[in-house]
């Protein structure tokens, strides 16, 4: 099959179109018919995505399966993959069938909300196999518009506010990137991601009103693609349109925002930011990694004393994002590597996280955590589930929280050992608020006169957990095959990024950039 | 060779008979009662015409001595223009018949104003200009004020009018001092004036005025004082008709002049045209922002695409006549479905044009908030929907011809219009609920353009339907 990336991607538009032209009406028929459609559609489009892991040469630093044809107005149609974007794109597959399993108890316009998620699947995986910096673009802005409606029709009370915020935030960003991207096409004359890899940007430093920018152009360029995708991440201090959007998005919007969207923010550090800007990294990383330790302490404190539990992982989410962008801007292998296999291990458990929150809340219609408490005596199997993840979201070994934190935290301290310091402290922090939260939902005695007729987990909410329990496992215990796939492409990354800055012989004071900016 | 010139302009003689054939039709008869099927006749003859064109096959042809020019750029430029006329006399039939006002006249002055512009965008002579100009504009005004007894039509009308004619006049006053420095009216006499070199002063003078009359005649600001108020005034599918072909023929028409006739000093003109373009832009994602009619709104909105069109132009290459007309092409698109959807807004029948009354619009009628939608979001230069290939053309072509400011300040220009955009799909999905919801659609012609218009935006993103190899080559036919 030559055209395996895009009918993977494309197969869930496909059946969003579908479902937008062929089904009609909004009697109990038509959205169990939408359900179920939307159900099949990405069911498929998982089973069809392994084939691409089955395909996929792990050996193989480059990309591979490349589709590539000419599309309009100049422009070039390029999917492929390589070791680091191919885990996400099965993280994607994999996630969406549980989204869509969440939301079966949905009652309002079922069949927009399922083709929301659709084409949102659809623009995420365009994302992550897009090879051409304008289709890149697109498919980015383009998740906007499903995750503003869905945040913005099935949200909590404070929605538009919420949808608003996130919107305007995100879109700011994007449109310095844009900018950015065309002065990358003026500087290297093509818009094909692998070409911009091997072209190496000018890094002249130049002075703008008598401050010396060292870098020079790779610098800006470096500065432009961070704000929007620092924004994604979401990184300190541009984070605060997470906690609002997720404590309005309906259930599987935060999922769906948790496991993949912050992913994307991630991913494009990974394939612009780093490789194409060695020397703008080099410069910018250290105040990055600082930034990132800030994230991961100050956020893991304020996770503290949240009384609303989508807040509370919310601000977690963002602790987590810190291992990562420290992970990738200490730039060496297990830091590289480290980022990535967090940011996987994340998208299973922060995921799982906010449907342990949905359980609840489905059936109490409160994310107060005051509300809850001892919640073991009525749902045993309810308070294992959550238990589990809790830990995984700590980092138990064992689990796959340990290996991505402990990766990168051993990447960081290669480079700058008080920020390894300063960043282990967030383990024991997150330990706090995670048990924490444990302990005031779950455990104690059973008081509040609400709880007493709550009723333990469905058939079908075990089922949804099962595979995000297993993956967490097995991720934790033998991470090998993980590693494997995204060591080569890594090792390649670092390595053109090591001999690049070498080249570029620094010098000078690195502080005026920083200052600067 | 006067049978081979009029061989040459028959698609406009038999639209200019059939109009004359029908006011003559008309009068015999009697009252209003061939209107509705002269609309329908009017529409399928335009696309037949349409299709003619098109068919007409490839190459340069000349009449009259080069005063009408049929090449690849005039006859793209004509099937837009006769396209976009037909689809807006389809939809408009019901709104107007429903409100007394489908007299005979409208399909008429309607198909005049096309022959009007037909002779627009062919013209290789500043006088074949002024007379498709003005047939154009004499039948414009009319139709402005066809609601004979409302005072916002007449004034409407009215004020169309009297900008307009100075509007004629600056435009008249460039091409007689053109006339005078060039000592021809011919676009490839003046060309020649104009020369490699320095031109002189009195023709860039002349061109200063003829670009000052055709800005009026696309609305760029500063000559955009009349669009908000002929929009919110005409009836709608004028406003309709008035959004859509003219827009085409005057850009046409503007790209031709630049081109043809002052081809050899773009300079002088690259940076008026980029000025125009950046104030259009701006002023048009501005004011945009507090309107609460969505007649007005979509006057500015159309202000500020003309800014995005004319960054094409500013391009001063084939490239930018290309990324502008495929602008417009998908501007057309756009326009007629938008406007589309407009025609629909109705409450007990009567038509509405608040913002506000579209409040959770998705909630009562899914489809057309959903269409809707897609065309805000395209219009707004939205990855994935085609309005967003259009606006990255345009960008495309001033980088390429070095205009990076111009490219950024669009992308900023259009971050401040989406605002404006985003605000009615915020209203049809989560705004608050009203208690006069309109009334659901009743008419199958609308619910087909904006359907379609809709699909084009999304469909359209696979290859653009193959437009782009026709309008590169009529780009290619103008700019040599």
């Amino acid at each position: 099959m030559d055209n395996l990336l895009s009918i993977t991607t494309f197969l869930p538009a496909l059946a969003a179109l579908i479902l937008g032209v062929f089904l009609k009406g909004g009697d109990a028929a038509a959205d169990r018919n939408a359900k179920w459609l939307a159900l099949i559609a990405t069911t498929a489009t998982f089973l069809i995505s392994l084939f691409i892991l089955a395909q996929f040469d792990a050996s193989n630093p480059d990309f591979q399966m490349i589709e590539e044809g000419e599309w309009l107005l100049g422009l070039n149609y390029k999917m492929g993959v390589d070791g680091i974007s191919v885990l996400f794109v099965l993280l994607t597959t994999f996630i969406m069938p549980l989204v869509i399993a969440a939301s079966w108890e949905v009652k309002e316009r079922v069949k927009e909300y399922m083709i929301a998620f659709l084409v949102l699947e659809t623009l995420m995986l365009g994302v992550f196999m897009a090879l051409d910096l304008v289709l890149f673009y697109l498919f980015f802005e383009g998740g906007l518009i499903p995750m503003f409606l869905i945040i913005g029709i099935w949200g909590g009370k404070n929605r538009i506010y919420a949808a608003f915020k996130f919107f305007l935030y995100t879109f700011l960003g994007s449109i310095l990137m844009l900018v950015a991207m065309v002065a990358m096409y003026a500087d290297a004359g093509t818009t094909d991601i692998p070409t911009l890899l091997n072209h190496e940007f000018a890094h002249g430093s130049f002075s703008v009103l008598g401050i010396t920018v060292v870098g020079g152009l790779q610098t800006m360029l470096f500065l432009a693609f961070f704000a929007s995708f620092a924004v994604k991440m979401p990184m300190w201090p541009v984070h605060t349109w997470l906690p609002d959007a997720h404590v309005q998005a309906p259930t599987a919007g935060s999922v769906v925002l948790a496991s993949i969207l912050l992913k994307l923010g991630g991913y494009g550090f990974l394939r612009f930011n780093l490789p194409m800007f060695p020397v703008g990294s080099e410069v910018i990383g250290p105040l990055i990694l600082w930034l990132s330790v800030i994230a991961i302490v100050y956020t893991s404190l304020v996770a503290l004393v949240q009384e609303d539990m989508k807040k509370l992982i919310a601000y977690s989410s963002v602790a987590h994002m810190g291992y990562v962008t420290m992970g990738i801007f200490a730039a060496n292998q297990q830091g590289v590597d480290g980022a990535i296999f967090q940011m996987i291990s994340h998208g299973f458990i922060s995921g799982a996280l906010f449907l342990c929150v949905g359980v609840i809340y489905d059936r109490m219609h409160t994310r107060e955590i005051d509300a809850y408490g001892g919640l073991v005596n009525r749902m045993p199997a309810y308070a294992m589930i959550f238990m589990f993840f809790t830990m995984a979201n700590v980092g138990l070994p064992g689990t796959s929280g340990f290996i991505g934190e402990f990766l990168t935290l051993m990447g960081v301290f290669q480079v700058n050992t008080w920020v390894a310091l300063f960043a282990t402290t967030g383990v024991i922090l997150s330990a706090a608020y995670a048990l924490w939260l444990y302990r005031r939902v779950v455990m104690g005695d059973l008081v509040k006169e609400a709880l007493r007729s709550i009723t333990d987990m469905t058939r079908r909410e075990k089922a949804i957990f099962a595979p995000l329990v297993f993956m967490t496992i097995w991720m934790g215990v033998y991470p090998a095959p993980i590693l494997d796939r995204i060591g080569p492409s890594v090792e390649a990354l670092v390595e053109t990024y090591d001999s690049r800055v070498a080249a570029a012989d620094l010098g000078g004071p690195q502080v005026a950039a920083a200052e600067e900016h | 060779m006067l049978s081979a010139d009029l061989s040459l302009i028959l698609p406009e003689i038999v639209l200019s008979l059939f109009a004359m054939g029908a006011l003559v039709g008309a009068v015999y008869s009697g009252k209003d009662a061939l209107a509705k099927p002269l609309v329908w006749a009017t529409s399928a003859l335009m696309v037949a015409l349409g299709v003619w064109i098109a068919t007409r096959g490839p190459g340069t042809r000349e009449a009259f001595d080069g005063m009408f020019v049929s090449d690849t750029f005039a006859r793209f430029s004509k099937v837009m223009i006769l396209v976009s006329a037909a689809a807006v006399l389809a939809m408009s039939q019901d709104y107007m018949a429903r409100r007394g006002l489908l007299r005979f006249e409208y399909p008429v002055l309607v198909a005049l104003a096309a022959v009007g512009m037909m002779m627009m965008v062919s013209a290789g002579d500043l006088i074949a200009l002024y007379m498709g100009l003005e047939l154009q504009s004499l039948a414009l005004y009319v139709v402005a004020s066809l609601r004979r007894d409302s005072v916002r039509s007449t004034e409407a009308g009215l004020k169309y009018f009297v900008l307009g004619a100075l509007s004629s006049g600056l435009l008249l006053y460039g091409a007689s001092l053109t006339y005078g420095y060039a000592g021809t009216t011919l676009f490839s006499g003046i060309v020649q004036a104009a020369g490699e070199g320095q031109a002189p002063l009195g023709l860039l003078f002349g061109l200063v005025f003829v670009t000052a009359g055709l800005a009026f005649k696309i609305s760029a600001v500063p000559f955009h004082m009349w669009t908000p108020d002929v929009y919110e005034g005409a009836p709608t599918p004028i406003t309709a008709f008035f959004a859509t072909a003219p827009k085409i023929a005057a850009m046409a028409l503007f790209a031709r002049v630049l081109h043809d006739a002052f081809g050899g000093v773009v300079s002088d003109w690259q940076q008026i045209i980029a000025l125009l373009s950046v104030l259009s832009m701006m002023l048009g994602g501005i004011a945009a922002i507090g309107q609460t009619n969505i007649k007005r709104l979509m006057a500015y909105s159309s202000i500020a695409h003309m800014g995005f069109a004319l960054m094409g132009l500013a391009a001063g290459t084939a490239l930018g006549v290309e990324a502008m007309l495929i602008y417009m092409a998908i501007y057309v698109t756009m326009n007629v479905g938008t406007f589309a959807f407009i025609l629909s807004m109705e409450r007990d029948g009567q038509p509405v044009t608040d913002i506000a009354s579209l409040s959770l619009l998705s909630k009562s009628d899914g489809g057309r908030a959903l269409a809707m939608l897609v065309l805000l979001f395209s219009l707004a230069g939205v990855p994935p929907f085609l309005g967003f290939f259009g606006k990255f053309g345009v960008f495309r072509a001033a980088v390429d011809a070095d205009l990076f400011w111009l490219a950024i300040l669009g992308g900023i220009a259009s971050v401040i219009g989406a605002f404006y955009y985003l605000r009615i799909v915020y209203l049809m999905y989560f705004g608050a609920e009203r208690d006069d919801r309109l009334d659901a659609n009743r008419s199958g012609v609308l619910w087909g353009m904006m359907a379609l218009s809709a699909l084009i935006m999304v469909a359209g993103v696979i290859n653009l339907f193959g437009i782009e190899g026709a309008a590169a080559a009529a780009a290619a036919a103008l700019v040599n």
